[in-house]
This record gives structure tokens, sequence and C-alpha cells, in this order.
């Protein structure tokens, strides 16, 4: 299904998609308040840019520097080529301990290579520890939002959801009252687990050791409890120097939530005595996108999640409409580079306005990129193209002023379209809007006269 | 500026030219009255934006030769759309990028309110006593900078409040969403439909909430598409572009 008809399905609960836009709206908030309140706010973005711009132009020496000092550190360093090499790797770490089930805080690059399922197929319980996270896997559903994984959901929605799965009592919507109970039931998975895997915020070449940042102490009371620590990491989220999450720390809480640092930044180094931690650094077409000129700059993302929060488009049409790993603007500057036809709508679902660039941490030009993706679709997907240029002549402009539009130009493009669809009667823009009132004269008619 | 008196190429937007000449003869009017010569080359066309827009930029490149051609005799060109403006600026197709025709124009094309604040310098004396919501039209407003967005950590200022306030008068009126977008975004606004008319409508209702009477803007495509909703449902809201207001008020 495409991105309009996902969004116009969302729309159909009006009070439901209000609630989501003001919800994430409060959030943009929160980040604009606390990014004012620090004066050197737009120099922490140039310096974050700048960073993640020589990260991408050295990564293959940054990334064999990282795996050089993370195995001096005694971390074992495992590369994948793509989702599935990834999937291998973690799945023949828990065969070698023996493991049937793991304990996995957030991480949006387990999702992206569908890691829940391939390890559930072989017989291993995945148990998401981040409470949206674990909220939606008791739902079956992937994230709708990278940061705020359940953020379509109300407190009645998951009051319904615990009753069923963890057998609170019918009706309590106390969120105090829930998140004990997933509490309770969490501790018990933390307990048996003798694996846990988490993401990786930022790699550091310079040191070997990488850094998870949680709200919730998960990451660390899995690690913690575990014999082994399995990090996934995409190899663009290497940075050079420790002294560079100085930068990246202050911006990336500030963003997603608002808050002035995230509860827990914890640094991994070293495994303690008898324990063991692996690092799979995946590729999964990051390459291939580093390739592209125009898109390259998509892999300085921090997933702070700040270009959802503010898009209009997001706030109102939800995670799930993008289809995508990664929704919002960034996924849709992202998801075309992996497959060009499976994501083709999502670039146009945008109305260009730029609000996701401004609030970035590290200056991706996403609304440009939108831009650049749509040149790049219609070439590579003509049933595309036309679907658009039909959408075209079927809005304002059917009416019989079009024709006067914009001489040959216009007149160019709806001559290579049919006429059943220029004389459509689907009005699409007429649906919820008038139309102006025609004027009695142009104002070049108006000029001539007027102006001899 | 130079003393002599500049002469201006007006590039009046093709759903302008057809459906609000007014906004036209408002934005001729003004800039003679603040002592431009204003010419209206009449063989103007499309700035091509809907198509490039649209994903064929591609299929640009003879507007944009012909709005070179039209436009390269002139000191300035003015047109009253932020949005059609940055396009010249900024979405020719690639092969425009060396050529110094191009690059000359991308130094002379102007928004109208920055034409008149940053050019011609001037303020706008006036009166003008009703209560004034202002859409801050994105492209105008992220791409030209006309104002500082509520995302950047940055000195509040915005262009066309600049020049409203200077009307005796004028109530201007803060919103709770200072500049989310309004949801026209050109072929959006039929592509994604129902996304397009929920944007307009928040955004209606965010100027009905605190009484505005004339809701203005510096792009007629946003004011079409909110005004559009607005009259299906029989919103007690007026709408003009803000050349109107100022030509209207200018004393």
């Amino acid at each position: 299904m495409s991105h309009p008809s996902k969004a116009a399905e969302f729309l159909k609960d009006q009070a439901k998609s209000h609630w989501h836009d003001e919800t994430l709206w409060f959030v943009r908030d929160k980040r604009d308040k606390i990014s004012k309140s620090i004066p050197e706010w737009e120099n922490l973005r140039t310096i974050a840019s700048g960073l993640k711009d020589y990260v991408l132009n050295n990564l293959d020496t940054l990334l064999l520097d990282f795996e050089a000092n993370a195995k001096k550190n005694g971390i074992h360093v495992h590369w994948a080529v793509n989702a599935e090499e990834h999937n291998q790797i973690v799945h023949s770490i828990l065969e070698k301990h023996d493991c049937k089930a793991i304990v996995k805080s957030k991480s949006i690059l387990t999702e992206e290579c569908h890691l829940n399922p391939y390890l559930e197929k072989r017989g291993v319980e995945v148990v998401d520890t981040d409470l949206g996270e674990r909220i939606v896997q008791f739902l079956q559903q992937p994230p709708s939002h990278i940061v705020l994984p359940a953020i379509h959901l109300k407190k009645g929605d998951i009051s319904e959801i615990f009753h069923e799965k963890l057998k609170t009592e019918k009706g309590n919507e106390d969120p105090t009252y829930l998140t004990h109970a997933a509490r309770l039931h969490l501790r018990e998975k933390f307990l048996k687990a003798k694996v846990a895997i988490t993401g990786v915020n930022f790699g550091v070449a310079e040191t070997g050791e990488f850094v998870v940042c949680t709200n919730e102490g998960n990451a660390d009371m899995g690690v913690h409890l575990a014999d082994v620590h399995i990090a996934c990491m995409g190899i663009e989220k290497i940075i050079p120097r420790r002294k560079d999450l100085g930068v990246f720390l202050r911006l990336l809480a500030r963003s997603a939530t608002g808050q002035p640092i995230t509860n827990y930044n914890s640094h991994f180094r070293s495994p303690e005595p008898g324990k063991e931690i692996h690092i799979v650094l995946l590729d999964n077409g990051r390459t291939r996108q580093l390739a592209r000129e125009k898109f390259k700059n998509s892999l300085k993302c921090i997933r702070c999640g700040a270009c959802m929060n503010t898009c209009p488009i997001y706030r109102r049409s939800g995670g799930y409409s993008y289809g995508s790993t990664v929704p919002g603007p960034i996924g849709s500057i992202l998801s075309p580079g992996i497959d060009v036809k499976k994501y083709s709508t999502l670039p146009f679902a945008s109305t260009l306005c730029g609000s996701c660039s401004d609030v970035c941490p590290v200056k991706i030009n996403i609304h440009e990129q939108l831009y650049e993706w749509r040149q790049e679709i219609t070439k590579a997907n003509p049933d595309m193209a036309k679907g658009m240029s039909m959408k075209m002549a079927s809005g304002i402009f059917t009416s019989p002023l079009a024709y006067k539009i914009s001489g040959s130009l216009m007149r160019k493009s709806l001559k290579a379209l049919p006429k059943s669809i220029i004389y459509n009667p689907l009005n699409v823009w007429g649906k919820e809007r008038d139309l102006p009132n025609p004027p009695k004269e142009s104002f070049k008619e108006w000029y001539k006269k007027n102006r001899p | 500026m130079s003393n002599q008196t500049p002469h201006v190429g007006l590039f009046i937007p093709c759903y302008v030219d057809q459906f609000y000449p007014n906004v036209g003869i408002a934005s001729l009017e003004l800039l003679e009255k603040l002592g431009c010569k204003v010419s209206y080359p009449q063989n103007q066309t499309c700035c091509g934006q809907p198509l490039a827009n649209s994903g064929y930029e591609r299929d640009t490149i003879g507007s944009s030769e012909h709005f070179i051609k039209t436009f390269g005799e002139f000191d300035y060109v003015v047109a009253p759309s932020g949005s059609c403006i940055m396009h010249v600026k900024e979405h020719f197709p690639p092969e425009f990028l060396d050529q110094n025709a191009y690059k000359e124009l991308q130094g002379k094309v102007y928004e109208l309110t920055e034409f008149i604040t940053d050019v011609l310098k001037a303020e706008i004396k006036g009166k003008f006593p009703h209560r004034i919501g202002y859409h801050s039209s994105c492209h105008g407003l992220r791409g030209l900078r006309l104002g500082a967005s509520t995302e950047l950590n940055v000195s509040p200022f915005n262009k066309a409040k600049q020049l409203l306030q200077g009307l005796d008068g004028l109530d201007w009126v803060e919103l709770t969403r200072k500049d989310e977008c309004c949801g026209f975004g050109g072929t959006f606004a039929v592509s994604e439909e129902a996304l397009s008319v929920q944007m307009g409508k928040d955004r209606l209702a965010d100027h009905l909430e605190k009484d505005v009477e004339i809701l203005t803007g510096g792009d007629m495509s946003c004011i079409m598409h909110l005004q559009g909703i607005s009259s299906r449902n029989k919103q007690p809201l007026k709408f003009m572009h803000i050349a109107e207001i100022l030509n209207q008020a200018i004393q």
C-alpha cells in the first residue's frame, strides 16, 4: 500500500490522529525550548555535522582503527555485509553458548535485519526490554517511531495489552501500576538470559569502546546479568575520538526528547573476566549509499527522531504509514536507497517544508534529498511517473484556466496525457476545498490595458 | 541601492496571473509607489516548479532557458511568491549551474517582501486597522530565510512582520504553531489529499482560535489551499496577500 492510502486510513480516526499530532508536537516543543537554552546550539550542530562529514570521508580507516582497538580490548569483532550475514553471526554466537533466551535493548538495526523473527524461527526466545518496544512486541508490531516505539498507542491500549499478556487488572490505566507490572515481568527475563543484545549509538575509533544510550537502563541491566554481550552496530556509527561524545551526547538527548542528557550513556570497552563482548559491524547497503554523492550524508544520522517529531506529515499519518524500518523524513531518504521501487511514494510524502533539515542535529539536508530522490524515482520507476503526472493533471490544473497557464510548459505535459485523464471528472482538489473564483481577466490582460 | 531608479522585472507566477490578478496589480503598484520602474515581461511563463517538485526537473530546461532570457535585462527580478523565487534560485537543472547568465539571475531575484526590506530598505507607513494572522510559507521561510524558523536557535526576525508592524492599527497575532506547514505542497495537495486537507484545517484552527480577521502571507498557493478549505467550511476568515495589504495601506 502506498503512503497516501495508509495516511488516509490513519486520519480516519480523527481524535486519535489529532492526539498523535499533539503528543509529538509536545516533544518537538520541548526540544525547541531546551535547544534554545544553550547559546552554542547552532555551533554544536555545525561541529557535529563536520565531524560526521569527516567520518564519512574516512570511514575505511576509522573502521579499521576501531576494529584494531576493540580487539586489543578483548572484544570479538565481526563484519556483516548484509542482514542475512548479520543474523547468522548473532545466531552462531547464541549456538556456541547454547542460549535459547535472550534480552535485547532498543536497536533499530536489528529491526532492519529482522533479527527477531530469524531467531524465533530457530527456537530462541527474544525479549525486547525497552518498555515501548516490549509493548509493540506483544502486539507483534514493529516500532512506529525510532525513539518512541509505541507512541501510536494510548494508555488504554496498553492497559488492555498488559491485561491480556501480564494479567494486570482490567481497566487499570495507571502508568505507575502498568510500568511496575512490566518491570516485574522483564526482571524475570533479565535473570534468565545468558546473552544480551544491544544496539550501538557511537563507536569510538580511537579507543575501540562503544556507547549505548537508554533512558530506562535496560541495556545495562541486560548486559550486566548476561555472560555474553552482542552489540549490533551500523558502520556509520563510528566517531573519531572519545571527546567527540561531548558534542554528540548533548545534541542527541536534546533533539530526541528535549532532555539535557540521556539517563544512561554507558561505555563498553572490555569484557569482565569470564565474559564476552561481540560487536557485529553491519554494512547492509550503507556503502552503496555512501557512494551516492547526493544522498551519502543521510548516513550522518544519529537516530534522534527529531525529524519525525517535527514532521507535519509524520505526526498526522503515524510511523506505519511509511512501511519502512525507519519512518519519517530520514527514513524517506534512506529507504529508497535500499529499494527504490518499494519505497517510491515516500519522498513524495512531504511538502518539502524543510522543518526536518532545520531540527536535524547533524544538519542533514533532508528535504533537499527528498527533492533529489523524486528526480531519481521518476527515472527509475516509470509507473510512478505516470501516476504523478496523472495526479498533477487531475487537480486544480484541470480547470479550464489551466490551459492558459504557463504557455508551452503546461501544454506539453497536458499533451502527453490521454484526454480521459485530463477530463477526469474526479477533481481531487475539490473534494474538501473550494476552487478560487475565476477572475474576469488575468493579470496579463489587465496589464495590457492599464500599462500600454 | 544606487540612486538610480532600479528597473524591476515583475515575475508573476502563473497561478497568480490566472487566479489572483489583484495580487499582481498590488505588487506592481506597491513597487511603483516605492519608487521603482517596473516592467512585466509579457512573454513570461511558469518557472517550472510544479514539474521539478514532481521529479521532472530534467524537463524544465526549456522553461529555465526562457526565464533567463526573459528576465536577463533587468536590475532585479521580483515576485510575490517565496516558493517560485526559491525554485528560480535553487532548482534550475544542473546544466545551468555554471552559466554566468544563471549566476547573475540568482543574484538578482527577490521575493517581494525581502526586496522591500533588503534592497529598497524601505519602511512602509500607513494604516491597516485589522487583526492579522500571518502564514509563514515554508519555501520563503526555510528556503529563502525570510524569517527565523522556530527550529533554529537564532535571533528572531521576520521580514513580513517588519513591514506590517509599521502600519497603524495593525494587530499582529502570535500563533501557537508559528511556522507549521499548511499542507499545500504543490502536487502534494492532490497526491496526499487527506493529509493536505488535515494540515490545512489544523492551520486554520490556530488562526480561528485567536480570532484572526484576515489571514495573510507571501504565497498565494498556500493561501489558495487554506482559503479553499475555509470557504468550504464557511469559516469567518478573510484572505489577502501581503502585497494587497501593503498596497492598500501605504500612504
